[in-house]
């Protein structure tokens, strides 16, 4: 007997949090005309979200593609297809690697200070000063922080998509010595920018929204105390990086389907 | 923070994430070689056999593409595929031009060529082709090659222990 009313209190749980999860969705999105109507916060938000974590997006990217131009190579030149590596590196990073990739470090860099610094702002009494003073704390510190991820997002996958297949080319056309013309002829023959790299836009855009609204609302239900802030953090990579990867799968399938 | 220093690095921020995906789009895809004033006229062509042909193949003449297949349709009272192609308005050919479906490569895709005709007329907007070659179907062509050496090895007697070798294996 026990169990069962443990088992149905912890759902009951789980589908309040989702329920209050959801009204904070709809209350950020309906939001959104004030919100870009006093742009200088977002602005300051896409400055602290997207380029502090330029670095870290630019060199993965570089890395990523260094590695998938030296695997690519060794498995394409067992078939003899080796020119073809352009085409594999480009086809990967826009459709796949770059939108994910970039989702994953944008949880791990810009997600767990997000979360941390509202789940301080919440064990610092802050949002409850604001809301005492009359000024909605979803308004003035959620809102612009939500539209700062969702704009960041984007250009982040972007930007590590570009680096990738340049640091694919430095190592499949510099270093192994495959043919520049046919690694870019192959590739500007096989990516398609409407349904390849539109398709990863939309993936980056979809995610930003994911991981962005998950460390906003991690950070706005923390318990107001230290390990209650940690352990929200943690909760926000974790469940931001889980989401990414589910719904990769379902616009993947969405997508790609012929 | 200085409004105005964040105002720049934001600035250049959304200008790298533009350029990042303009590259993408113009050296990693096919966006400069993708008409954005489509001119193109459609025309209809009939195949017995379309093979593994798709929409959006190229059509090429001379190698060079000259069109797209835009789609590919069952004619159930001819019992042909009708497939509609959509050719550059840039280049014309003769009405009485002949298709053929082709492979580019060995394992590659199957695209249309066009062989200009002689007529002095032009193909127009809407006009049916219906001088066509069918695509190579693999199980055809063996069954032919078979067909032809059980021939041969029935014919001549010398030639029969090599034909029936060679149609063994």
């Amino acid at each position: 007997m026990n169990l069962l009313a443990d088992l149905g209190q912890a759902t009951r749980r789980q589908l309040a949090q989702l329920g209050q999860a959801a009204r904070l969705f709809a209350r950020l999105v309906a939001l959104s005309g004030p919100t870009l109507r006093r742009f200088g916060l977002v602005r300051d938000q896409i400055f602290l979200l997207g380029n502090y974590s330029l670095a870290i997006i630019a060199v993965s990217g570089l890395f990523v593609g260094f590695v998938l131009s030296l695997q690519g190579y060794y498995t394409l030149q067992r078939y003899g297809s080796a020119e073809a590596l352009g085409l594999l590196v480009a086809l990967s990073l826009v459709r796949e690697l770059g939108p994910v990739v970039t989702a994953l470090l944008f949880a791990g860099r810009a997600g767990t200070a997000l979360t941390a610094e509202i789940g301080l702002m919440k064990a610092g009494e802050q949002l409850s000063a604001m809301e005492m003073m009359a000024v909605d704390p979803i308004r003035r510190i959620l809102a612009p922080r939500f539209w700062g991820g969702m704009i960041a997002m984007p250009l982040l996958a972007a930007v590590f998509s570009a680096v990738g297949i340049v640091g694919g080319w430095m190592v499949g056309v510099l270093m192994i010595g495959i043919d520049a013309g046919s690694f870019w002829s192959q590739m500007q023959g096989g990516v398609d920018v409407w349904s390849d790299v539109g398709n990863g836009v939309i993936k980056s855009f979809v995610f930003g929204v994911t991981v962005t609204f998950v460390a906003l609302y991690q950070g706005f239900e923390s318990q107001p105390t230290p390990e209650g802030v940690s352990r929200a953090t943690t909760r926000t990579v974790v469940v931001a990086s889980l989401a990414v990867l589910g719904l990769d799968f379902l616009l993947t399938a969405w997508m790609f389907s012929l | 923070m200085s409004r105005s220093i964040t105002d720049v690095w934001v600035g250049l921020f959304v200008l790298l994430g533009g350029v990042a995906l303009l590259f993408l789009a113009l050296k990693a895809a096919n966006l400069t070689s993708f008409q954005l004033v489509d001119t193109s006229y459609p025309v209809v062509a009939r195949f017995d056999n379309i093979g593994g042909l798709k929409p959006r193949a190229a059509v090429k003449s001379a190698g060079v593409v000259v069109g797209r297949v835009e789609s590919i349709t069952f004619d159930d009272k001819r019992y042909q595929a009708s497939v509609n192609l959509a050719l550059q308005s840039r280049y014309v050919f003769p009405k009485d031009s002949s298709l053929k479906i082709l492979t580019s490569g060995l394992l590659g895709e199957q695209y249309i060529g066009i062989e200009p005709g002689a007529e002095e007329k032009l193909l127009a907007a809407g006009d049916v082709i219906n001088q066509t070659q069918s695509a190579l179907v693999l199980e055809t062509l063996i069954s032919q090659f078979l067909y032809r050496s059980a021939a041969d090895s029935g014919s001549s007697t010398p030639a029969a222990p090599a034909a029936g070798a060679g149609a063994g294996k």
